[in-house]
């Protein structure tokens, strides 16, 4: 038998363990890249095949902790994408404006740069206090991270280079306290936003959003999972309300295509149409 | 028969990717990855200026889009380039590796994967060692290994890693390399 036919059965039955015992759905990721992460694993863990992972998921929380502790890092940063957010600030935040309240979606937060990016940028246009931001992702460990909003300080000096790109109005600094190894965003800037756990693959719909930032999460999963995620989102939104996605995605061959206009093509701001 | 060639490239690249590139025909019969490390800003620049200068039509991979033969495919900056079984691209933004994202190694080995004994890989100038695990996974899948010969490499110690530790199938100046990948695809 083929030697790769042997792992891909591997692979499949790991999958099945960690879904069996702990409800982590990982069957329908896209898989040349979560496959790196269970080699990975396989590697630092000294494990002589993949299937000896399976005794381990079942039998050992503190292994698969380490596992989803691997899946919680991304690489990520404070207005990551400069330009998207100068974007969202010039040409989605006047029509936010017309609100009385805003409710915007961080949908796959992972480590929390992004929502705190974005409280930023609405506290500097005005709109902070009356914008409820919900951050959420379905892995602790990144949730844990975001919530705690302590970064390692030799990251801040490109945070503060995408800040001004960003349109930044007022200096970076004033957002953060600093020691000698981390740097802590002002406790201010979390005020309204609410960390929760949520799993795209298999929770639903929480409130009505005006907008919903979900950057570098679809390219994670497989075409099926896209347009549950999709189709989720689309529900979510209000009519007219606004969708942001990662710079290399699209909603090209999703189900949800006619259902959106794209509003900012260049950096993939699209906008829920009035019926769909 | 080869069926895709996967290049990693480093510091230097921009100038061997203009001599190399240009070299290949119109109709080449293989499809070309490159993943050549940039700054994170470097967008799509670099593919439009071979695309300017080559007969192959070169252009940025895209999420999910196919490999098809006769095209070459830059990675996008910021995001590891990886192929799926079906032939697709697939991106992440999963943590660097060799410090590079996008990773010559995670390119290599995934494409490994799917093309086994039918890929070429391409390892050219670079001032690290990213490339040399992956074309090792190449190796070992039956694929066949080239390596830019560093006397001709404006950084010779991604070159020099792949040959140290591979036993490399062959060893090209960076002026024949074109021309050797071309003869290489007409091989069966």
């Amino acid at each position: 038998m083929d030697k790769s036919e042997i792992r891909e059965f591997e692979i499949r039955q790991v999958l099945e363990a960690i879904h069996f015992r702990y409800g982590y759905d990982f069957r329908n990721y896209a898989r040349a890249s979560l496959e790196r992460r269970i080699e990975n694993r396989v590697h630092q863990s000294n494990l002589k095949s993949i299937s000896e992972m399976i005794p381990l998921v079942l039998h050992d929380e503190d292994f698969f902790d380490l596992f989803l502790k691997d899946m919680s890092i991304t690489v990520t940063e404070m207005f990551r994408d400069p330009e998207v957010f100068k974007t969202i600030r010039e040409t989605v935040c006047p029509h936010l404006k017309t609100y009385p309240r805003i409710n915007i979606w961080h949908a796959g937060c992972a480590t929390g740069e992004e929502v705190y990016s974005m409280a930023i940028l609405l506290e500097e246009e005005g709109l902070l206090e009356k914008t409820r931001l919900y951050a959420t992702d379905y892995n602790n460990f990144s949730l844990n991270i975001a919530e705690r909003g302590i970064y390692p300080i030799d990251k801040i000096k490109g945070f503060t280079e995408n800040y001004l790109k960003s349109g930044g109005k007022s200096s970076f600094a004033d957002y953060y306290r600093t020691n000698h190894e981390s740097a802590k965003l002002n406790v201010a800037l979390k005020e309204n936003i609410v960390f929760a756990n949520h799993n795209l693959i298999k929770d639903g719909r929480f409130a009505q959003m005006h907008f919903i930032l979900c950057r570098n999460a679809l390219i994670y999963f497989d075409r099926k999972l896209q347009n549950r995620v999709l189709e989720l989102f689309r529900d979510s939104l209000i009519p007219r309300g606004f969708m942001v996605l990662g710079k290399k995605e699209t909603l090209k061959f999703t189900s949800v295509d006619s259902d959106f206009e794209s509003f900012e093509p260049k950096e993939k701001i699209y906008r829920r149409k009035l019926d769909v | 028969m080869y069926e895709a060639v996967v290049i990693g490239v480093s510091a230097g690249g921009l100038d061997a990717l203009s001599k190399i590139i240009p070299q290949l025909p119109e109709d080449y019969p293989l499809s070309v990855s490159v993943v050549q490390h940039t700054r994170k800003d470097m967008d799509d620049f670099l593919a439009n200026h071979l695309d300017g200068l080559s007969p192959i039509k070169v252009k940025e991979a895209e999420w999910q889009e196919s490999l098809k033969p006769g095209t070459v495919y830059i990675a996008p900056s910021g995001y590891h380039l990886l192929v799926e079984k079906d032939k697709t691209f697939a991106f992440s933004v999963d943590p660097p590796v060799n410090y590079a994202i996008p990773s010559i190694d995670v390119l290599f080995e995934s494409a490994a994967r799917v093309y086994g004994s039918k890929l070429i890989g391409v390892v050219l100038t670079g001032a690290n060692r990213d490339g040399t695990k992956g074309l090792k996974k190449i190796k070992e899948a039956g694929g066949l290994t080239v390596v830019q010969e560093p006397k001709t490499a404006a950084a010779t110690e991604m070159p020099r890693s792949a040959i140290t530790n591979v036993n490399v199938d062959r060893i090209v100046g960076l002026s024949e390399m074109g021309t050797c990948l071309t003869e290489l695809a007409k091989e069966h």
